[in-house]
């Protein structure tokens, strides 16, 4: 069992992100042409400037006002896309498997930042609940994805922590971080590969066809 | 969630016509506009939009009925969009009241929120396209269909007859002779430099504004005109109603007006929407990238005659005034530092309002909700208390608006929270405090 899912699942997994971003990205172009109204009016400068306003941290104006989100927001998007990166446990197996190695994180770094993504969570959890503008719009599917993005950090954690069986909770972590690789082209967790064009675009209405600024 | 019942609002245009919707029909349209008319945009923010919430403090509507999340911008698209998708378009005609209240009264289409979201998600847009669906279902509230009804047979917003529109450019001329005495309005003047085009509701209710405007041009020696025929109201009521067929018949023949006069540019009066129709909406229902021939607006082009000393100022404004920077050409156009450079050249006092520029509140009435009419009025007024405080911490006497919408709607704020100001077009401003030359005062 653990062989099987240690030699297919990654394989799977990451071919169905790989594909599925793939997918979704020469979708949205085709789309795009179909729109006619997108590429005509888009440039690189304003895309860049918009973008740049928004991936600094209180660059735009809703980020000083929603400070404690744009703290928490920032924070838990960096270690989400760099703690499975740069974790000494994925590293060696990778250099096992294939040899090339990368510097990695020290346990201890890794076992906070984990502790921190959770927390974050948990924000995002509370803020679902007691936001009523939050909770008015939360669908159902909005805390499956919280759980599919907590699952990974969870289950990693408490493999690490040896506290139930160690070999059990390894594919438990192997199966939920596959999820959640597969679950990102193919559902909300698919702003990963829109946000940046999505940006752009605003940007550019914004900023080279109605002579504003958009943060 | 335990909120609030919302008062119940009769219109004979959603009450009505609901009556007559089949389920097929509506089925049907839903799925015609999803399939045929949407591409990327609605696609992408569809699966882009995680549900944060993060857009309500954008939208005037939600902070004025105490953070209400119905009046969120995203709480108005799931109560709207998301439902109809999620049906795949199987909703009953009283669903479908419910989106044109919202997407129709209860948002302005101000793009404020499009600042807030951090995906950029065009908010506006998709509330856009609810009504585009309402629209053509016929779910229209009444006194807006009723200006559509106006733009498609007589191609102004008003009902202007032409005989009535000749007459009161020929009343306004005569009254523009009373302050400056060659004051003139030329009509269908081939190649004139200035094209001067206003929205349907300065004949019918507010004349004076033209007569200003001749008199505006003539100290500052423009060689302008006015078309005599159709193609004279800039204005769009369809653009904002959903029915965007008659919205670039609209935008066609006020183009075609000016081209047919070989001018070498537009010029808008003091119109926020308006200038949004001709600027962006319609050109680009109509398959062009841009206008056909340069196009400005009013503020643009006021700040032209007065950095360039075609008009010179007599003596400064006194009174403490500020300005509401109008939606669709400070977000829409970036005319802001413009606005106040021009405000700052006529007026002594003048007080900066909190939040300015692009992130201004919506005056309420804009994205044709103020033509929705009074029995919407009082949820309108409601709706954005967040501007009678932004208007009354600034202390002034006077709020110049460059923009239709927001005379109007402002006037309706002033008077509706008692801050006992006034409210002006920057034109009636500068007719007062202008050096007519002695050889032209009458």
């Amino acid at each position: 069992m653990y062989d099987l899912i240690s030699r297919y699942l990654v394989w799977i997994a990451f071919a169905v992100f790989v594909f599925g971003m793939a997918y979704q990205f020469i979708n949205l172009v085709i789309q795009a042409k179909r729109d006619k109204v997108i590429f005509p009016y888009m440039t690189w400068k304003h895309s860049f400037r918009s973008l740049l306003h928004w991936i600094v941290p209180f660059a735009s104006k809703n980020m000083r006002i929603r400070y404690e989100t744009t703290i928490v927001t920032f924070f838990f998007h960096l270690c989400v896309v760099l703690v499975p990166i740069f974790l000494t446990a994925h590293v060696v197996m990778f250099s096992f498997a294939w040899g090339p190695s990368w510097s990695s994180l020290s346990a201890s770094v890794t076992e906070w930042i984990t502790i921190l993504v959770l927390l974050a969570l948990v924000f995002f959890l509370l803020r679902r609940l007691m936001l009523p503008e939050v909770r008015f719009v939360t669908y159902p599917s909005d805390y499956v994805l919280l759980a599919v993005a907590a699952a990974p950090f969870v289950t990693g954690f408490i493999a690490r922590h040896q506290w139930f069986d160690y070999e059990t909770m390894v594919l438990i972590h192997m199966i939920a971080g596959a999820i959640m690789l597969m679950a990102i082209p193919f559902t909300r967790l698919s702003h990963m590969l829109f946000f940046p064009f999505t940006r752009a675009y605003m940007g550019s209405e914004f900023g080279a066809v109605r002579n504003a600024r958009d943060w | 969630m335990g909120l609030p019942k919302l008062p119940k609002v009769s219109d004979p245009g959603l009450d009505e016509t609901a009556k007559m919707l089949t389920p097929q029909r509506i089925e049907e349209v839903i799925n015609r506009v999803i399939q045929k008319e949407t591409a990327a945009r609605l696609k992408v923010y569809m699966n882009t939009c995680v549900h944060c919430g993060l857009c309500s403090d954008a939208c005037h509507w939600f902070l004025s009925n105490d953070r209400d999340p119905r009046f969120s911008p995203v709480g108005k698209v799931k109560q709207t969009l998301w439902e109809i998708l999620r049906k795949k378009g199987r909703v009953d005609p009283d669903f479908l009241k419910e989106c044109s209240r919202i997407a129709h009264t209860e948002c302005n289409v101000c793009r404020r929120c499009s600042m807030y979201c951090p995906f950029g998600i065009d908010i506006a847009y998709l509330l856009l396209l609810v009504r585009r669906i309402c629209s053509l279902l016929g779910l229209v509230p009444q006194f807006l269909q009723d200006t559509v009804n106006s733009h498609a047979v007589t191609l102004n917003q008003m009902w202007v007859k032409q005989d009535e529109w000749i007459d009161t450019l020929q009343w306004q001329e005569e009254d523009a002779r009373d302050e400056v005495k060659t004051a003139r309005i030329p009509l269908d003047k081939e190649g004139a430099e200035v094209f001067y085009s206003i929205i349907g509701p300065e004949p019918k209710i507010l004349a004076q504004l033209i007569a200003n405007m001749a008199q505006i041009m003539t100290v500052g020696g423009v060689d302008w005109t006015m078309p005599s025929l159709d193609g004279w109201d800039n204005s769009n009521m369809a653009m904002y109603s959903g029915d965007f067929e008659t919205m670039g018949r609209v935008e066609r023949v006020h183009h075609e007006a000016a081209l047919r006069l070989k001018c070498r540019r537009i010029v808008m009066g003091e119109c926020g929407h308006a200038f949004r129709g001709a600027m962006y909406d319609g050109p680009k229902w109509l398959g062009w990238k841009e206008p056909p021939i340069p196009l400005i607006h009013a503020i643009d082009f006021y700040h032209e005659l007065l950095t360039s000393g075609r008009i010179k100022i007599k003596q400064k404004f006194e009174e403490p005034v500020t300005v509401q920077d109008p939606c669709n050409v400070v977000r829409g156009r970036g005319l802001g530092g413009k606005l106040r450079e021009i405000v700052r050249m006529t007026c002594a006092n003048f007080t900066e309002p909190e939040p300015g520029l692009e992130h201004n509140y919506c005056c309420g009435a804009g994205g044709g909700t103020i033509n929705c009419g009074p029995p919407w009025k009082p949820s309108r007024v409601k709706g954005n208390r967040v501007k009678a405080e932004q208007f009354e911490a600034t202390g002034a006497h006077i709020i110049i608006t460059p923009c239709h919408n927001c005379h109007s709607g402002i006037e309706d704020i002033v008077a509706g929270y008692n801050l006992g100001m006034h409210v002006k077009f920057f034109s009636e401003i500068l007719v007062q405090v202008m050096d007519v030359p002695e050889d032209l005062q009458a």
